[in-house]
């Protein structure tokens, strides 16, 4: 196979995940409107670029710590869409029968460890796993996902600190979107440059145009080169900018509407496609065919989830404590 | 009876370093954290010398950051190892309550049964060493509270020895409460001591004319007063829970209706306490079998004062024990 092949085959792949981020999302607003979905949701839109081009740079043994706002690397981490929409229902069938919802998200075969819905808080837990595998000598990367608002956090600081002592195998990946839910950094940050942090620690650190998915592969690349090599963990800052709402309940009285329409003049769906369509690798056709490919892909999730069961409320205090004895 | 030569005298503190060395020992996924474990010995000096033996990676200092370190635990155990985390006391643990609550006692439900934490953490809490209102609380009851955690508060020898390495065979968390002033105490154990269960109570002392609850450092208040009191002809049923999640209700609740008198004496505060569950799982369960009603023996509802009088005096204490069991013996 020729290189521009290979190029073609994983930016078309690229463009694949993060549309069926973007339709299994805005799929997933509708469904909400119609009380399919509830509790709260919080989407992915406009920040795809940063989970598709980190998850690029994972091995499958690798583990995947995220936020309450994992949609996105969920599926970009090959969890499969019907169980995620079925756990967004509700249903047994969903990734975590139910129990966790839109916020927690986990998958044992992925190695996908939440959904973590307390700001910061996954931040040990990548620590933690991260450790296991250094004292069992496996060369596996933790990447785990946060936000601009998870840097205010203890957690943070206490886990990058442990992560560079102890020279752990983590990618920290901040998802820059300036706003910690409805606060700008400028009000929540003395220092909003977060790549900065890394030096506080000893640890290395960049920061990357989070809206150009080839730009935060090839940052995320040499992280987790950087890591498996045994140079320690890595703090990648992503700037991105999230085109919804915080949430399903959110007025957006703290951001203009040109602000948001000047972000989305660098959609990174769009950047994508048209960097392909001018290297001649993307035409009309071949994007109406991904796009019927997509629908198809959620329509099936949809589906899925429709056709998911209640689990019994017998089973309500399973997993409270573990069936079976440790080995 | 046992063997005088089969028994040997140890101290609560030597009792949780051998079962610690033990585990570490017999499973290489077991590995002790904690803030000076190592290079210190350990705050209270329970880890003294196992640096030397097991080294840095197992025996592992840890920065001043709970939330981090217990974190670290929860991922660590998620990632197929067998943590033992120590906070330094039960104060600080509000530090790590996040990690200990959001993370620990809840992956496994919200994962839908995929993710377990085969996690222990030890910590010392307790008043009576004049450490003040940071220090020196008995919050195990905040804990007992939480589903998805096992709660433990070994008084005896042989049980500081043998919960460790049962509660590092289970497959979820399991919180190890040592009081404070129990590490110098000294006991009898067998040679040959190994685990113990963690499921039930235990009566330590048989008696037939009241049942007196109670668990950790209180156990041998408890059973002073109800030597003293045997001399008055009263006699207590004195039951040292062991586990205050769960709670072993049966074996109370046979002893009260052998009984028909209930006194709990714990060290953790009144109100919306350990004692409040107890009482109201005797009510629930056992009110026809009661003669009068139950009643309750806690610290003070004040933060723990530093003078050593008004510290004594703000905790239960064998004589104040005492006085309760006269009170409802005579009213009774």
């Amino acid at each position: 196979m020729t290189s521009t092949a290979i190029d073609r085959d994983h930016a078309l792949m690229q463009l694949h995940q993060m549309l069926l981020i973007r339709r299994f999302e805005e799929k997933s607003a509708e469904l909400y409107t119609q009380g399919k979905i509830r509790g709260f949701l919080h989407l992915y839109i406009g920040e795809e670029a940063v989970a598709v081009g980190v998850m690029a740079t994972l091995g499958p043994e690798d583990a995947v710590v995220a936020t309450y706002r994992e949609h996105g690397q969920a599926l970009a981490r090959g969890m499969s869409p019907g169980a995620i929409m079925a756990e967004m229902y509700g249903k047994v069938e969903g990734c975590c029968r139910g129990r966790g919802g839109s916020m927690h998200l986990f998958d044992t075969a992925t190695r996908f460890y939440g959904g973590n819905a307390i700001v910061g808080g996954g931040l040990p837990l990548a620590a933690g796993l991260a450790l296991a595998d250094r004292m069992q000598g496996r060369n596996r990367v933790t990447s785990c996902f946060f936000g601009d608002g998870a840097v205010a956090e203890g957690d943070f600081h206490e886990s990058m600190n442990l992560a560079s002592l102890w020279r752990l195998p983590v990618l920290f990946v901040c998802e820059n979107n300036l706003y910690a839910m409805g606060t700008a950094i400028r009000y929540t940050q003395a220092s909003p440059d977060i790549a900065a942090k890394g030096s506080c620690y000893g640890m290395a650190s960049a920061w990357v145009d989070g809206m150009d998915v080839d730009a935060v592969e090839a940052a995320a690349r040499k992280a987790v080169e950087h890591i498996r090599s045994g140079e320690g963990p890595y703090l990648l800052e992503c700037r991105t900018y999230r085109f919804r709402p915080h949430s399903m309940f959110d007025s957006e009285l703290y951001r203009t509407k040109e602000e948001v329409a000047r972000w989305k003049e660098r959609d990174p769906i769009e950047l994508l496609a048209g960097r392909l369509r001018r290297a001649g690798l993307l035409d009309d056709g071949a994007m109406t065919a991904l796009e019927a490919e997509v629908a198809g892909e959620v329509e099936a999730a949809v589906a899925f989830a429709e056709a998911g069961t209640w689990e019994e409320v017998a089973e309500l205090t399973r997993f409270v404590h573990s069936e079976r004895r440790a080995s | 009876m046992n063997q005088q030569s089969a028994m040997r005298t140890i101290t609560y503190r030597e009792a949780v370093r051998e079962a610690i060395r033990e585990a570490l020992q017999r499973d290489e996924r077991v590995f002790l954290m904690g803030e000076d474990v190592g290079h210190y010995g350990g705050c209270y000096a329970v880890s003294k010398g196992l640096l030397a033996e097991f080294g840095p990676e197992r025996i592992r200092d840890t920065p001043l950051s709970e939330s981090g370190f217990v974190g670290a635990g929860i991922g660590a155990a998620l990632g197929g190892m067998r943590p033992i985390v120590e906070v330094m006391t039960v104060n600080f643990s509000l530090l790590a309550l996040d990690q200990i609550l959001n993370n620990g006692a809840t992956l496994l439900h919200m994962s839908g049964g995929q993710f377990n934490v085969p996690l222990v953490i030890r910590m010392a809490t307790g008043a009576g060493k004049q450490l003040a209102a940071q220090h020196a609380h008995s919050l195990e009851g905040w804990y007992a509270h939480i589903p998805g955690i096992r709660v433990l508060s070994p008084a005896t020898v042989e049980d500081a020895r043998g919960m460790l390495w049962s509660a590092l065979e289970d497959p979820d968390p399991v919180l190890i409460f040592e009081n404070n002033t129990l590490y110098n105490m000294e006991g009898t154990l067998a040679a040959d001591a190994g685990p113990v269960d963690i499921d039930t109570a235990r009566v330590r002392r048989p008696g037939g004319d009241l049942t007196l609850i109670t668990y950790s450092a209180s156990l041998f208040k408890s059973l002073e007063a109800a030597e003293v009191l045997a001399g008055e002809g009263i006699e207590v049923e004195v039951i040292d829970l062991r586990s205050l999640r769960p709670l072993d209700d049966a074996t109370y609740l046979a002893s009260v209706a052998r009984t028909h008198r209930v006194l709990i004496v714990d060290e953790g505060w009144r109100s919306g306490s350990l004692s409040a569950e107890i009482s109201a799982r005797i009510m629930e369960q056992g009110f026809y079998d009661l003669d009068q009603p139950v009643q309750r023996l806690c610290t003070a509802e004040v933060p723990i004062p530093y003078a050593h009088h008004m510290e004594a005096a703000a905790l239960p204490q064998a004589a104040t024990i005492a006085e309760a069991v006269r009170r409802m013996m005579t009213h009774g």
